[in-house]
């Protein structure tokens, strides 16, 4: 980016770029100062930036399989899906009842694993089964429409989804029961790990080496791979695109839902408008990692858990700032559009800034 | 010929007709609603939607038909039997809502109490059966409908429809006329909803306006086209002269309330212009928008408070502060469209809405709490001074807002046709066709983004002062929708649209109260539905009309993009 600034377009630097890479500039300097500052403080120690980048890594692995929600589609039909957040939340929303009432079967009790696997699986068809649907009632159609238009549908029906849980199910905070096998502590000399953390990050890279063996050695994977590259000629060549879309919403449903599921086995609540900051941040690692790139989308998902966990600890805290925790959800919007501005391909590129069509 | 659409076609139709009912049941509109009476202790708002959608049904059948070809007792059989399907389904829910009590603790809304009211309160039995007979009616009523004259139709159907809202509008009404035209109130209007007599009264003068204006309507205009040109202006201007009289009486006219909800409509109406600029004329889309009406608001409430807690805390007069606050929302605007001149489309959409609620949480965190009040807000904020007249309520305020509305709408009006609107239109077509034919990107792009961020800037300085304090959560991304939402509605580009979009999607919900707790289901959906079916808007802009026209038509034959 910078190459290209001072490079091809040297002649055309406006006062604007200089406006913007000055900010980005001033940016990254307060982020070096603060990190250097609380070092210097030493208010945390070894043991608790241990725990800091491990709860990063379990959050990240969750950003991370929500982001491949929004690459796979955005790679395919080049729009946000921006009711993807609301995907996220339904599957984990729908699946509370199954927990509790396998909680009340006692089988969370005898069989944890199983019931974990049943949570899990549930979700993953909720989440399947609506993305799926809003793909069907509310973007084919729109299939051929200009730019904004799908992007417009995509807002509403993010909202139509939120406040249709809120009116089935209502208002009230779900929690989910505990599962007494996710909260064993792992010591590793000085530092410590709960089972949790180890089956999240698990679970999730499971997932995506799935995801990868599916769409790089599977038929139907290769196809999606060309519809990516060019629609019409992919049709063309005999591949039914309209399936392959919906192959790949149901792919970013599941993977979703999955998430969903572990995203409450954290933070234990199910709301009708938990899926907003995770697909926002989500989104920010698809983007960081390069949209339409599925190992980006991954790396994406995790540098961004990482920087959200440390983040407001190590740059805001030295610089004295109080209640640095409640920046977090900001210092998330700072990198996206930090990204977005200074280096919109992301980190392992994709062109997005100018129309690929 | 066409062939007719087979029977099975109407039956799937009356299926989703009836799982449009479903949804309307449990997500808790049909029982919120029923606790407005239409017609006192005869029919409530609640089962009046499900038998709107037992009617609409009906009436998509009758669409997908020829009409005109099909002999009136199929036509009847059929719009009976979608009627009936839809009914059907309301049933099966009602029989397993009985028969599966457990399911309560899934779906908050099946409650005994809906059960009871969408069955009469005559038991599962006899109501379903009541049920089923009401949905083949209702059905059937709109193929019988076909075979009398139009005219008659739309007289009927306006009769019938404007006897709702003013049934709706029992409470409201009520209270603002009791003391000038009480007679007519209490002869009217029952304890809730209409009188018997007055839902007669009503429905029979709108039926027979309707029926005059649709048989005679015509002879009118046309006896009006026929006077000389003079007289028609001199007839044109009393009706601009009226109107302007009818918008500055209407606080006076309509009491407390209404004026409050006007002055919500609007600080809307405010915003919905500025957005206008932003999205509908330069076509950036922007949902941090709200960011700007935040600036505002929070500028004009530092210069103006009194309050001791807040470090800077200006004292300065209203009319002082306005013009600070809108330089301070203007510069914001092009401030942070510096940095994302060359973001395009959907990345536009997410970075505009990371500022939002980046600056939103900056107002809430405590790290500025001493400066923004963190989320206690700013307190004291005074009302604005015309000389020593306090403009202290809805009803005064209402002027202040009108003349904002009238002085933007004008700006918005005359920008639309000037150099730097047409840039705009040719920015949002094809940037990159535009840069070439000569129009200074930057400079364009930014003056939208600071002319959307002064309107709403001039609604945010308002706004504080209306409310006198303000907190960081009246700045939510909910706020940016409901916006965009109505300049959707309205037609993305068209003034007149804002104004109409504003009225519907903040005015109506104001006054139907339960509607509150579904507006932002009620955005939702019509955003999509508007997206789906008439993405020109309501009341659309010439220019944009002829262009989604355009794409419609060679999309069938056209592969490539």
């Amino acid at each position: 980016m910078l190459g290209r600034v001072f490079g091809k377009r040297a002649a055309r630097l406006e006062w604007t770029d200089i406006f913007v890479y000055s900010l980005g500039a001033l940016i990254v300097g307060v982020v070096i100062v603060g990190s250097i500052m609380t070092i210097q403080k030493g208010t945390y120690g070894a043991r608790q930036w241990f725990d800091l980048v491990l709860f990063g890594l379990t959050l990240g692995s969750i950003y991370s399989l929500i982001a491949l929600g929004y690459t796979l589609v955005y790679g395919i039909l080049r729009m946000i899906n921006f009711a993807h957040s609301e995907v996220f939340m339904s599957g984990p929303y729908a699946a509370y009842y199954l927990a509790i009432s396998l909680a009340a079967s006692g089988l969370v009790a005898e069989n944890p694993a199983l019931a974990l696997l049943m949570i899990i699986g549930f979700a993953m068809i909720v989440s399947t089964l609506i993305a799926i649907t809003v793909e069907r009632l509310a973007y084919r159609p729109l299939r051929h429409a200009p730019t904004l238009v799908p992007l417009i549908t995509a807002i509403g029906a993010s909202f139509v989804l939120q406040y249709t849980f809120r009116g089935f199910f209502g208002p009230a905070i779900k929690v989910y029961p505990e599962f007494p096998i996710l909260e064993q502590k792992i010591i590793l000399g000085e530092f410590q790990v709960t089972s949790l953390q180890i089956f999240v990050i698990v679970i999730a890279a499971l997932m995506m080496l799935g995801l990868h063996l599916f769409v790089q050695y599977t038929k139907v994977g290769k196809a999606m791979r060309a519809v990516a590259e060019d629609r019409e000629t992919a049709a063309l060549m005999g591949i039914n695109v309209n399936r392959i879309i919906v192959t790949t919403f149901a792919l970013g449903g599941a993977l979703a839902g999955a998430a969903g599921v572990l995203f409450i086995l954290v933070f234990n609540q199910v709301t009708f408008y938990m899926g907003f900051y995770p697909g926002v941040k989500a989104f920010t690692a698809a983007v960081l990692g390069g949209i339409g790139n599925i190992p980006g989308a991954m790396l994406g998902g995790i540098f961004l858990g990482v920087i959200e966990s440390l983040g407001p600890n190590l740059i805001l805290d030295g610089l004295g700032i109080p209640a640095p925790n409640q920046l977090k959800d900001a210092l998330a919007f700072v990198m996206l559009v930090l990204v977005l501005i200074l280096r919109p391909a992301g980190i392992l590129g994709e062109r997005l800034t100018e129309k690929k069509a | 010929m066409t062939t007719q659409p087979s029977w099975t076609a109407t039956l799937r139709l009356g299926l989703i007709g009836g799982i449009v009912t479903l949804y309307l049941i449990l997500v808790g509109m049909v029982e919120a609603f029923s606790h407005r009476d239409i017609i006192g202790g005869v029919i409530d708002m609640g089962r009046v939607l499900v038998f709107v959608s037992f009617y609409l049904t009906g009436y998509f059948a009758l669409r997908r038909l020829h009409s005109a070809e099909t002999n009136p007792r199929e036509l009847i059989g059929r719009t009976a039997l979608a009627g009936l399907a839809n009914a059907a389904l309301v049933v099966a829910l009602l029989i397993f809502f009985t028969l599966v009590p457990g399911v309560r603790a899934i779906f908050v809304s099946a409650s005994p109490a809906l059960v009871g009211l969408l069955t009469f309160g005559q038991g599962i039995v006899f109501g379903s059966v009541l049920i089923l007979l009401i949905g083949a009616a209702l059905g059937a009523s709109v193929g019988a409908l076909q075979n009398v004259p139009a005219y008659w139709r739309t007289s009927l159907i306006t009769a019938i429809f404007w006897t709702i809202i003013i049934g709706i509008l029992q409470e409201l009404l009520v209270i603002t006329f009791r003391n000038s035209v009480g007679f007519l109130t209490s002869l009217l209007f029952a304890s809730t909803g209409l009188s018997l007599i007055g839902t007669i009264l009503v429905f029979t003068v709108v039926f027979t306006g309707a029926y005059v204006n649709a048989r005679r309507g015509d002879e009118f205009r046309a006896r009006f086209q026929e006077l000389p040109t003079t007289k028609q202006q001199w007839i044109t201007r009393g009706i601009f002269v009226f109107l302007i009289l009818l918008l500055l009486s209407l606080p006076m006219v309509l009491g407390l309330f209404f004026s409050e909800v006007l002055v919500n409509v609007g600080l809307f109406v405010l915003m919905g212009l500025g957005l206008n600029i932003v999205v509908g004329f330069a076509g950036l889309l922007d949902l941090g928008y709200v960011a700007f009406f935040a600036i505002g608001a929070y500028v004009t409430a530092l210069l103006t408070t009194t309050s001791t807690e807040i470090v800077f805390a200006g004292g300065w007069p209203f009319w002082a502060a306005l013009p600070v606050a809108i330089a301070a929302s203007a510069i914001g605007g092009a401030l942070l469209g510096i940095p994302v001149l060359k973001i395009r489309g959907d990345y536009l959409a997410i970075v505009t809405l990371g500022f939002g609620e980046i600056i939103r949480l900056l107002f809430l965190s405590d790290f500025l709490k001493p400066w923004f009040g963190g989320s206690r807000g700013i307190e004291l904020i005074p009302k604005p001074f015309i000389g020593s007249f306090e403009l202290e309520g809805p009803q005064q305020l209402y002027y202040l807002i009108l003349a904002g509305c009238l002085i933007v709408a004008f700006i918005s009006l005359r920008l639309k046709s000037s150099r730097i609107g047409r840039a705009w239109v040719a920015m949002r077509e094809d940037e990159d066709v535009a840069g070439a034919m000569g129009i200074h990107l930057v400079r364009t792009k930014l003056m939208a983004f600071a002319m959307g961020a002064m309107f709403a800037g001039i609604g945010g300085a308002i706004f504080a002062s209306k409310l006198a304090i303000i907190y960081p959560h009246s700045f939510k991304l909910d706020t940016s929708i409901n916006v965009l939402a109505l300049i959707i509605i309205g037609g993305m580009g068209s003034i007149p649209g804002v104004i109409v979009g504003a009225l519907a999607l903040v005015g109506l919900p104001e006054i139907f109260r339960e509607f509150a707790d579904f507006r932002l289901l009620i955005y939702g959906i019509v955003l999509v539905l508007m997206m789906l079916v008439r993405p020109q808007g309501l009341w659309p802009e010439a220019r944009r009309k002829l262009e989604l026209e355009e794409i419609k038509e060679p999309e069938a034959g056209a592969v490539g993009k």
